[in-house]
């Protein structure tokens, strides 16, 4: 096996090109469904290339796991596994909302390459590699997401609702991240290289993850900050999440996390759309 | 069966700005089917943007365009159906395989999965890719990856191909590729819309040329009629004796035509409208024993021809007075 051969090794074949262009009859259009899931395997495609991209996204979780649970963890709760106990399901929320921001990153990538100019080129249904890239990212968030709970687990994390509760909770952390996603689609097509997508993107969720009931039980706040972290809608989630995990499911808190994900998208799939269309 | 019209594209008063840049400022084009239509200027002159709004994928600010009898605003679906589109920056995925690019694009057309993989190996072999075909579009040389692009918008036969500069940063063995591609596909009854800043290759490929510059159309014709517009060919010789130039350049402006200045002290080139006047040209240095090392009669080369009208919209300055004698 050669991997460096001669690069001007192949050649046209110009009476195969006058065939291959002669010979084809136009194949009835895809329907929207299954444009988006040819978008969606282009998606896959490109983790299966650049596996490490999903490395990436969970190194910073995994390390901020370890590094809470062994350093902060016994003053914080006590003790190491008290805290884990507390701070797993709002992890799993952050290593899940840091992937969103890719979400962003990798759209601007593609805008700054042509082969966006391609698909815009294409008779087919318009938000179709949106919600295509949007499938493919979903089997990250699950991946980011799966890595946390299983390291917890390695740790000594036993979810007291069992497998099927750190299902739950996985399936609702990820359902917000679809909603999310789009305000990063938003910067995605609003900034100019994707380490500015990037950038912009961290220096929000950065700040929400930290000030929200992640890590800390808000009532140690000072009052102003606290009632911040309480209305901050990944306190929210996190907080479904846990009774997810713990078996008791907080059904105000499932709505509201789902509600604040519909609102996200209501408000920032339409815009997604428009700058695309008009990029 | 045929829908084909006589007209691939029939643009009237096509303008689009860019907050306070005017890319384009009222570009007509007729462009016949069957034929590759060559539109020819600088960097800048608003030739990418011409063609994406042919593409559909900007709107004009103002002005109208028939594709393949289709209006590029209120029937874009329609134009997007018919026509393909190798944009500037080459349209492939960078991060999947040649193979994988070919399949997508196989995929989004309707193609099923056998079929959109069949096809997608007959074009990785016709375009010389199929070795590399498992590896990374990102890894692949300039030329694999100008073809593999060719080769994507030909996965369904569209009636029309836009070229946008097809062939900028290739080696000429790459670029003679390109070159052969595009001439089968017009053999094979595609209209080719080719925008280049290359001269030689609107006059190697295009069987009409528009000449762009700053957003405006300013010439049209045919590479011969361009040429013919420009006046004259012209007549080079290389003197032996540098010393005597300024002799030669009088005998010569006189007896051929005018002589422009050359960086070359040995080289005269004067304007030279028929062969005859050349002979004379020549008889006359014999006549006055001013030696050659060389000479050459050649037609106006489209660079000439591109300097020679866009010089008169850029003539700010005056044209060289300095001349000796």
């Amino acid at each position: 096996m050669t991997t460096t051969t001669d690069p001007a090794a192949g050649a046209a074949d110009t009476a195969a090109v006058r065939r291959a262009i002669a010979a084809t009859a136009r194949p009835p259009r895809p329907g929207p469904l299954s444009t988006a899931l040819t978008f969606g395997w282009r998606g896959m495609l490109k983790v299966k290339h650049v596996p490490e991209q999903l490395l990436d996204v969970t190194v910073t979780p995994v390390m901020f796991l370890l590094m809470f649970t062994y350093l902060f963890g016994g003053a914080i709760a006590g003790s190491t596994s008290a805290y884990l106990d507390y701070t797993l399901p709002g992890l799993l929320v952050m290593s899940v909302l840091f992937t969103t921001v890719y979400s962003g990153v990798s759209l601007n990538t593609d805008l700054t390459k042509g082969v966006v100019d391609r698909f815009r080129s294409l008779p087919i249904w318009r938000p179709a590699p949106l919600l295509g890239s949007l499938l493919g990212d979903s089997v990250r968030y699950v991946v980011a997401g799966t890595v946390i709970i299983v390291v917890g687990i390695a740790l000594g994390y036993r979810p007291e609702g069992g497998p099927l509760g750190a299902v739950a909770a996985l399936a609702l952390v990820v359902v917000f991240s679809f909603g999310l996603s789009w305000v990063f689609s938003v910067l995605g097509l609003l900034m100019r290289s994707p380490n500015a997508v990037m950038n912009a993107g961290f220096m929000g969720i950065f700040p929400l993850t930290f000030l929200s009931n992640v890590f800390v039980d808000p009532r140690t706040l000072p009052g102003p900050l606290e009632a911040f972290v309480e209305a901050n809608p990944i306190s929210v989630l996190a907080t479904a999440s846990r009774s997810l995990m713990a078996g008791q499911p907080d059904g105000v808190a499932i709505l509201v996390s789902l509600a604040v994900a519909a609102a996200l998208a209501a408000v920032f799939l339409p815009v997604t759309t428009r700058l695309y269309r008009s990029r | 069966m045929s829908t084909r019209t006589a007209l691939a594209i029939e643009a009237t008063g096509l303008t689009k700005s860019f907050g306070e840049t005017q890319a384009v400022a009222g570009v007509d084009l007729v462009v016949p089917a069957g034929s590759i239509y060559g539109v020819l200027g600088p960097n800048g002159a608003g030739k990418t943007t011409t063609i994406r709004m042919l593409a559909t994928l900007i709107r004009p600010d103002a002005g109208s365009a028939r594709v393949l009898g289709h209006d590029v605003t209120t029937e874009a679906d329609a134009v997007r159906g018919l026509v393909s589109l190798t944009g500037q920056l080459a349209s492939v995925d960078e991060e999947l395989t040649g193979r994988e690019n070919l399949v997508l694009i196989g995929r989004l057309l309707g193609h099923r999965r056998a079929a959109a993989r069949a096809r997608a190996d007959e074009l990785l072999e016709a375009f010389g890719i199929a070795e590399a075909a498992t590896r990374l579009v990102k890894h692949y040389s300039g030329g694999m990856r100008r073809r593999l692009d060719i080769a994507a918008s030909i996965v369904v036969t569209p009636q029309l191909v836009f070229l946008d500069e097809p062939t900028t940063g290739l080696d000429p063995r790459s670029r003679n590729q390109v070159w052969e591609i595009a001439r089968a596909l017009v053999a094979e009854g595609t209209t080719i819309l080719l925008c280049t800043q290359y001269l030689e290759e609107a006059d190697q490929l295009a069987d009409g040329i528009a000449v762009i510059d700053r957003g405006r159309v300013i010439a049209e014709g045919t590479p011969g009629q361009l040429k013919a517009s420009v006046g004259s060919g012209r007549l080079h010789v290389r003197l032996l004796d540098p010393g005597r130039r300024a002799e030669a350049a009088g005998l010569f402006d006189r007896a051929v035509g005018a002589v422009t200045p050359a960086a070359d002290p040995t080289v005269l080139t004067a304007a030279c409208a028929d062969a005859g006047r050349a002979a004379v040209g020549l008889a006359e240095l014999a006549r006055a024993g001013i030696g050659l090392a060389d000479f050459s009669l050649d037609q106006p080369s489209l660079d000439e021809v591109f300097l020679a009208l866009t010089g008169h919209l850029a003539a700010d300055e005056p044209a060289l007075q300095e001349q000796p004698s």
